[in-house]
């Protein structure tokens, strides 16, 4: 695929060659952690290229290419991006931040744009969603639909957005369900079919009947629907073809309007360094259909949470809430501040096991 | 913590699962090494056979059929890399690297369209009365009959290497390929037919993954396990024996480390999550303290003129 990639780069500039100079298309890039095929993550961040290619036809080019790893070849991908005259760049993963502030020194007049980072430049903007809206809602089904009180949960790497949304899903299934546990294992990988299908069967054969999962293949709910009676979420993308059971809802990422802005931004020349932060209310965040495996009426209440915290009244981290060890963090009715959010490193109260440091 | 909640029979049942793939891998790997030919490409078939076994088994509703289609897939895409390195002469490392990457981004084109679509289910091998066994039977006879093949066939090349005629003529190419032409074998011939079964065995690996391990085809599926087979025959010394006890020690690990962790056992997660590659390889060097070596003629190329 990369070198399908390269030919169809090496096909456009000739072709950009011999069509005339007057009107240089905006050149916009894109550099994927997986496949275009995961079926997850990066699936939707494709879609969204596409859509950004539909919207704006001749005017814009844009390249790709998947699988690359957080590291310094992200940083040769991004390099090589810029000097073929890429205009926009999207770095679509947490490990590509570094490499994307180091390429934006060297390249001042390239637009940069980092997916669910901290680190912002001039040239640099950083861009997530609110996952963990999602998983508030994915968390009350969880919490509703589990026999065993078991929830398994696989983990990519132990950072900020990961965590953020463990607690998001433990909150708010053991608002419903006080006996709820949560079996967390880390996978140490975003994308890895064999080793997530591995995780999903240990956390079912330990009791597990609901996996929640942060990586982005289908594996896990191949396993459920193996193992039977165990429920699964779509993750990042709605991985539909599990439905309706053992997939009985999911969250979708929805990138596309917010890739056809900021390209527009850079055609017109109003581009500046922003960070995006939307979730369910603005559109980023979606909740796939919620299956008939789900009772009416829990599917009631998850839509009525997701309608609520899509309007802004109410807020997944309200107080009171402690942390692991059980000091206060949020006092009755105190949001969670965007700050603390983002730098999360810890655990909310009733959940066991440590954060891998 | 909670030691309770682990089965020792679905995990050593699932121990076995886990290492059948890097198994197949590394046993062909393991041939076309004793040959003398260093083959890089392993990711690469494992991958082909993956999508041709998916792909096929999907098609015909025949798993049976779906594992020979990726033995044959595996062993096709080989022959490129035999066809490089033996007629042309080309860089063995090279032609190997390229290899993964072409089987990488063929098997992206030929998978087109099998997203999401759950392959026929394995015929489970139901053995009389050893799989009635308490424990015994829940751990070692309750399998796929690609696990026990993947034993058989590991079973065969120790007893090929060791006692047969076969075996010496491989050995004899794979530590000196001079000699062995000077006898008057075909050395061209002999290591293009290990090649092939390396990438035949690559192929059944990889399609033990996306037809009955995860079971589903996604792009880039075998994520780096025949890198590991590569590295599991150095480490076993090229001996089939320590590939086995190598594949299911690092099978082992990996499936423990998730139970631990499940668990909730209070050790560091980064330390379990690299346990199976350090412990597997430090057995295996410890085993090859003495003195075994390489294939004398690995890595080399062979014109019968030289």
């Amino acid at each position: 695929m990369q070198l399908k990639t390269i030919l169809t780069t090496a096909a456009m500039a000739l072709g950009l060659a011999t069509t005339a100079m007057a009107q240089d298309p905006t050149k916009v890039g894109f550099v994927y952690v997986g496949p275009v095929g995961d079926g997850g993550w990066t699936y939707e961040h494709n879609q969204a290229r596409l859509a950004v290619e539909e919207e704006f036809g001749d005017k814009v080019e844009t390249v790709f290419v998947e699988s690359v790893p957080e590291g310094p070849d992200a940083e040769r991908v991004m390099t090589q991006m810029a000097l073929d005259g890429a205009d926009l760049i999207f770095t679509t993963s947490f490990g590509y931040m570094d490499p994307t502030i180091n390429v934006a020194k060297k390249f001042p007049d390239v637009k940069f744009e980092h997916a669910t980072g901290y680190k912002r430049a001039d040239n640099v903007s950083t861009y997530g969603a609110r996952f963990y809206e999602g998983r508030a809602v994915q968390g009350h089904i969880a919490g509703s639909m589990t026999e065993s009180n078991t929830v398994g949960y696989i983990g990519s790497y132990p950072i900020p957005e990961v965590i953020r949304g463990i607690n998001s899903a433990f909150i708010h299934a053991r608002k419903v369900n006080p006996d709820v546990e949560f079996k967390i294992v880390w996978a140490y990988t975003w994308f890895d079919p064999a080793k997530e299908a591995d995780a999903a069967k240990v956390l079912i054969e330990q009791g597990a009947d609901v996996i929640l999962q942060h990586t982005d293949s289908t594996a896990p709910h191949a396993a459920a629907q193996n193992a039977g009676g165990v429920i699964t979420f779509g993750q990042a993308s709605d991985m539909a073809e599990y439905k309706p059971k053992p997939r009985v809802s999911s969250i979708i990422d929805n990138w596309a309007p917010y890739y056809i802005e900021r390209t527009r931004a850079v055609m017109e020349g109003t581009w500046e360094s922003t960070d995006t932060w939307d979730g369910i209310g603005a559109g980023m965040v979606e909740i796939g259909e919620i299956t008939d495996a789900v009772p009416e009426d829990v599917k009631a209440e998850a839509l009525a949470l997701k309608d609520r915290i899509g309007s802004g009244e109410y807020h997944p981290f309200t107080g009171p809430i402690n942390k692991q060890d059980g000091s206060e963090w949020l006092a009755e009715g105190e949001t969670a501040e965007d700050g603390t959010l983002l730098g999360m490193d810890f655990y909310v109260e009733g959940i066991t096991g440590k954060i891998p440091q | 913590m909670d030691f309770g909640s682990i089965s020792p029979v679905l995990l050593l049942a699932s121990l076995m699962v886990a290492a059948t793939p890097l198994l197949l891998a590394a046993t062909g790997e393991l041939v076309v090494e004793r040959s003398g030919v260093l083959n890089l490409g392993v990711e690469g078939m494992m991958i082909t056979g993956a999508i041709c076994g998916f792909a096929t088994a999907v098609n015909t509703g025949s798993p049976l059929l779906g594992m020979a289609a990726a033995a044959g897939g595996g062993a096709a895409l080989s022959l490129l890399f035999a066809l490089l390195t033996q007629f042309a002469l080309a860089n063995q490392v090279a032609s190997g690297l390229s290899l993964t990457l072409f089987g990488l981004g063929l098997s992206a084109l030929m998978g087109q369209g099998y997203q999401g679509i759950k392959p026929p289910p394995f015929p489970e091998l139901h053995i009389p009365i050893l799989s009635d066994l308490p424990f015994v039977g829940g751990v070692l006879f309750s399998h796929d009959p690609m696990v026990y093949l993947g034993l058989l066939i590991c079973a065969a090349i120790w007893a090929m290497l060791k006692y047969s005629r076969a075996g010496l003529i491989l050995r004899a190419v794979g530590e000196n390929h001079d000699a062995a032409h000077a006898l008057g074998y075909n050395v061209v011939l002999i290591r293009i037919c290990a090649i092939m079964f390396g990438g035949a065995c690559a192929g059944l690996g990889g399609a033990y993954i996306s037809l009955i391990r995860v079971p589903q085809w996604t792009e880039g599926m075998t994520a780096g396990i025949g890198w590991i087979a590569l590295a599991l025959v150095v480490f076993a010394s090229w001996k089939p024996e320590r590939v086995l006890l190598g594949a299911y020690l690092f099978g082992g690990v990996t499936v423990i480390q998730l139970n631990l962790q499940a668990a909730g056992v209070a050790i560091p997660v980064e330390y379990l999550a690299m346990s199976p590659y350090l412990i597997t390889i430090l057995v295996l060097v410890i085993m090859s303290a003495d003195r075994s070596r390489a294939p004398g003629s690995l890595g080399r190329p062979f014109h019968a003129s030289s």
